[in-house]
């Protein structure tokens, strides 16, 4: 686990010593929110309702910020070099990246979205809903997330392409975190949202790592 | 403890073609070497220096042909390091905790040999500046430190002494020198006069 934990420290020592930077897409994410209740008027029915939906899908743009810097900035410094050629598993060395993404991203959105959600009058178990598919939905979002960024290193315009690549996959990871606050809103059983939320998220843990690795090994020049 | 005891490699490639794209840039490659030895690979731009390197160092595959040890490298021990064109120097970083973090990724290197790193490429004034601050041959050198920082049995060199001043340049010869000392083995492709007598020359140009 040398590279896991490596790459981990540095990742995050990287985002402290580049202070603002780290903070981008939780800003960005809060600002993205403040800006429906402009747009769409302050009539209250209306945002409790959509007010789910719309931190879900801000979630997923937001994540989308700091990705093509994920593999780009080391791929351009020649880092990556030094990462292909270490005797670390280069599985967990995407591992640490996901993960210092998501302390980095998910992470304070996690913690930003119960204020939003407030100020967008959800009802509280529909913030609670929202926490918990956050929790269990925002760590997918990074792990898919570094398949894309792997894939598209080297590329120009990579980000856009990287949205366009990484986007369409996070879809069910959208439809059942607005599921699941839909559902404790309405007091249903969202049970079920949550064990899927939380299964695609273990499944993304076993495979991502190793498939941006192969992407990774493909990189060369 | 590492740095007391010495390597006993030998690497090898046989019949090795490098490609970039459609162009074939040389092929038919056979080299070998044992403890010791230095291979300085020389040749005008564009005759696949940097390519054969990168194919030595797992990068690229090679068109044709394989690479060897003997042994074969224990796995999670670092084998070998690659140096290429680009510093793999990370500006916001301190100079300090550059060199910390190849050697927790690497799993290798101790408090000493950081220190005979340090020592051996002027870099003792410098460690607490961030890397950006550091003019294009400080950054070599602290590139160039990654090599005594963390042993290796195979140093893998584009270029190495790219941005470097008469003094650091002389540095350098000595950490090869000592590397060699040590049983270690590398391959330089270079246009410089490095100071020191390679075991073995390669042209590129001649080759082609």
């Amino acid at each position: 686990m040398n590279g896991f934990w490596a790459i981990l420290g540095r990742d995050l020592a990287l985002a402290r010593a580049e202070s603002g930077g780290a903070l981008l897409a939780v800003q960005f994410f809060a600002l993205g929110i403040l800006l429906f209740p402009l747009g769409l008027g302050p009539e209250p029915g209306m945002l409790s309702r959509l007010g789910g939906g719309l931190l879900a899908v801000m979630a997923l743009l937001a994540t989308l910020l700091a990705l093509d810097r994920l593999f780009q900035q080391d791929h351009e410094d020649g880092t990556l070099d030094l990462l292909l050629t270490s005797p670390a598993p280069l599985w967990s060395i995407v591992l640490g990246k996901a993960v210092a993404h998501w302390l980095i991203t998910g992470a304070p959105m996690l913690l930003a979205a119960p204020l939003l959600g407030v100020l967008l009058q959800m009802s509280w178990p529909a913030i609670g809903g929202l926490v918990v598919a956050l929790a269990l939905g925002t760590p997918t979002l990074s792990l898919v997330g570094a398949v894309g960024a792997a894939l598209t290193i080297g590329t120009r315009r990579g980000g856009v392409l990287l949205a366009l690549l990484v986007l369409p996959l996070y879809i069910p990871v959208l439809i059942f975190m607005s599921g699941t606050v839909t559902a404790a809103e309405t007091g249903l059983a969202f049970g079920g949202h949550v064990s899927i939320l939380g299964a695609i998220m273990l499944l993304s843990l076993v495979l991502t790592p190793w498939a941006a690795a192969v992407a990774l090994r493909q990189v060369g020049d | 403890m590492v740095s007391d005891c010495g390597f006993s490699y030998s690497f090898q490639a046989r019949g090795l073609a490098g490609a970039r794209g459609e162009r074939w840039l040389f092929d038919g490659l056979d080299l070998t070497l044992g403890p010791g030895e230095v291979l300085v690979v020389t040749g005008p731009n564009g005759t696949g220096k940097t390519t054969l390197l990168r194919i030595l160092a797992g990068l690229l595959p090679a068109a044709e042909g394989s690479v060897g040890w003997e042994p074969q490298p224990e796995d999670g021990r670092v084998a070998l390091h690659y140096l290429g064109h680009q510093n793999s120097v990370k500006g916001a970083l301190t100079v300090a905790q550059n060199l910390a973090f190849w050697q927790r990724l690497a799993g290798a290197g101790d408090a000493a040999a950081t220190a005979a790193a340090q020592a051996a490429f002027a870099l003792d004034d410098l460690v607490d500046l961030p890397a950006r601050v550091l003019s294009a041959g400080q950054q070599r050198r602290l590139a160039l430190a990654r090599l005594v920082a963390i042993p290796a049995p195979l140093w893998l060199l584009d270029e190495p002494t790219t941005a470097l001043d008469a003094g650091s340049v002389k540095a350098f010869a000595d950490a090869v020198a000592a590397h060699r000392d040590r049983g270690g083995m590398a391959i330089l492709a270079t246009h410089q006069d490095l100071g020191f007598e390679p075991t073995y020359r390669l042209d590129m140009g001649a080759s082609a």
